[in-house]
């Protein structure tokens, strides 16, 4: 019960100086309920990988506290570091080393019996689809097979915070689809979880809440909802079945004309798009699709990191 | 973490480190066995017969134990340094470094797989010195004890070579500058009565004299130096690499951003 109240992950004005001038981050605070799926949103050098690198001990903090289920990771490192499994953005595996071995050792660095940790690794290794691999080296297997070994060696001691830093990167379509349903069912049952990703359309299908890095500060901790619905145009792509040579005029709307046979049309927050079709309809101009140009969360990210943009500069 | 965890996370260490040398048997286990067959074959039969007594010792009595001395210490430090910057190099050793492994039971970990294999190759080492030589051991326990102190010592050594270095570059320059010198002005081949009394006293800072010489000792009864003395310079070796390898550890420097 205790755990359940306490928050899984709690950050206050952390702060890390790289050498004696480079600041990735910049006293940041933050806060992740029990049970939540949250991401970690942030272009390239923002300060994700920093502040993950320090909740799971890798890289040494200049300032600032870390609690993981109010086990500070200073002042009680084995019970935090028992709580959190994480995955990294590189792989850092063994390659020599065969998956059932990775996985059984990694076991054992937290204090699990061979016995508990060979029904585990059969356990997930089935789940993520690797079991008939266990017997082979590693880096014999492909790199969404790398991935998957990374979670399932994560998972081993069974965490109650999984951390995964761009999970999905390089993974295809299909393989990502599988990945989401595990990632959403062992949060099911009870794991926080914390992603970063690149891919915008991942946190908005995944994650209940989000926070934004930039520049080594959090410029946004909200709900996905709420952070949707801060949108205030979003932008439709609408592919005709006729050639057009100009973007119709349609009053209220700003229209595009992108290519001979689609159109860019933005639609302001709350504002229907039947007069839109209407209109199109008596122009004669046949829509054969719709589609947003961009993710909802990526108009958004990018939109808030570019109005971040000048202040940093300056 | 409760004791029998912390057993289990060390024997894992122990268990992983031996498995990988094994595994790399042809790198590993080989190549010292040829050496060390080669080293007799040509100092103990052909030169040595030439040569005649050392120190009292017929010269292949007297080579034998700096050989399987030499073997413990090569084999012990390259294990540690080689699979510790390997781990390095591909990231491995982060699974150790976000567990909740206490950093003594890492270093321990590390330590004892190097002595596995050190001792290892001593054991098959001298039992080929048989075919080569006749001898037996003087007093056991020195014997065995120095033996074991020596493949601690330069696991340890190894391990914080492993931990400064940044290359391949790195952990080669320590075995090829100073510890095949060291070896080879340590008493391995030669006795320090042929030395002038200033190259003799010059010896004595070599830690590779004292521990050869106590060894051979324990085979033969025949040493240069007082051996007491030696398992105090070992001992106290040991004790200061030791805790600067573990405040390493601790620190996280080389090891964390």
């Amino acid at each position: 019960m205790i755990e359940s109240q306490t928050p899984a992950l709690q950050i206050s004005q952390l702060s890390k100086t790289y050498g004696d001038h480079f600041e990735a981050l910049k006293g940041i605070d933050l806060r992740v309920e029990s049970g939540d799926f949250f991401a970690l949103l942030g272009p390239n050098g923002a300060g994700k990988s920093t502040t993950i690198g320090i909740i799971c001990s890798l890289v040494r903090k200049s300032s600032g506290s870390v609690s993981v289920f109010g086990h500070d990771i200073d002042a009680d490192f084995a019970n935090a570091k028992r709580y959190i499994g994480v995955v990294p953005q590189e792989f850092n595996f063994n390659q020599f080393e065969q998956p059932i071995d990775i996985l059984v050792n990694q076991a054992g660095y937290y204090g699990i019996g061979r016995r508990v940790a060979l029904e585990r690794a059969e356990r997930y290794l089935k789940q993520l689809g690797l079991w008939e691999r266990r017997w082979e080296p590693s880096r014999t297997l492909s790199g969404g097979m790398k991935r998957r070994l990374m979670i399932a060696r994560a998972l081993i001691h069974e965490p109650k915070l999984l951390i995964l830093d761009e999970p999905t990167a390089g993974v295809d379509i299909e393989l990502r689809r599988s990945m989401w349903e595990f990632l959403c069912d062992i949060n099911q049952r009870g794991t926080t979880i914390i992603l970063t990703t690149h891919y915008l359309e991942e946190a908005e299908s995944l994650c209940r809440n989000v926070a934004i890095i930039d520049h080594g500060k959090i410029v946004q901790n909200t709900s996905v909802k709420a952070l949707i619905k801060q949108l205030s145009v979003e932008t439709f792509v609408l592919d005709t079945r006729d050639e057009l040579v100009s973007a119709p005029e349609v009053e209220g709307y700003r229209i595009a004309h992108t290519d001979s046979h689609s159109l860019e049309v933005e639609v302001v927050s709350g504002q229907t798009i039947n007069p839109l079709f209407a209109a199109l309809a008596e122009q004669a101009i046949e829509v054969l699709s719709m589609r947003n140009k961009t993710n909802r969360l990526e108009e958004l990210f990018i939109s808030m990191v570019e109005k971040k943009l000048p202040e940093t500069a300056a | 973490m409760n004791r029998n965890e912390i057993w289990i996370a060390f024997a894992t260490i122990v268990t992983r480190e031996v498995r990988r040398f094994l595994r790399i048997w042809p790198q590993t286990l080989i190549p010292p066995v040829i050496t060390i067959v080669l080293y007799f074959l040509i100092f103990g039969n052909l030169i040595g017969g030439r040569i005649g007594e050392m120190a009292g010792l017929p010269y292949i009595q007297f080579v034998a134990p700096g050989l399987i001395m030499m073997s413990v210490i090569t084999n012990s430090y390259s294990n540690v340094v080689s699979s510790f910057y390997g781990s390095k190099f591909q990231r491995n050793i982060e699974e150790l470094l976000v567990s909740p492994t206490p950093n003594i039971v890492i270093l321990l970990g590390y330590v004892v797989g190097g002595m596995t294999r050190g001792l290892g190759i001593g054991v098959i080492v001298t039992l080929l010195s048989l075919y080569f030589a006749d001898f037996s051991i003087h007093n056991v326990p020195v014997t065995i004890s120095i033996v074991l102190l020596t493949s601690m010592l330069f696991s340890i050594a190894g391990l914080l070579n492993a931990i400064f270095a940044d290359s391949f570059d790195d952990i080669s320059i320590v075995p090829t500058f100073i510890l095949t010198p060291l070896t080879y002005l340590g008493g391995v081949f030669y006795s320090t009565q042929l030395l002038s009394d200033f190259w003799a006293n010059v010896a004595l800072i070599n830690p590779i004299l004292y521990v050869v010489n106590t060894f051979r000792y324990g085979f033969s009864g025949v040493t240069d130096i007082n051996i007491w003395w030696s398992f105090a310079m070992v001992g106290l070796s040991i004790t200061v690499l030791f805790s600067i390898t573990l405040r390493q550890l601790e620190q996280g420097s080389r090891l964390r951003s």
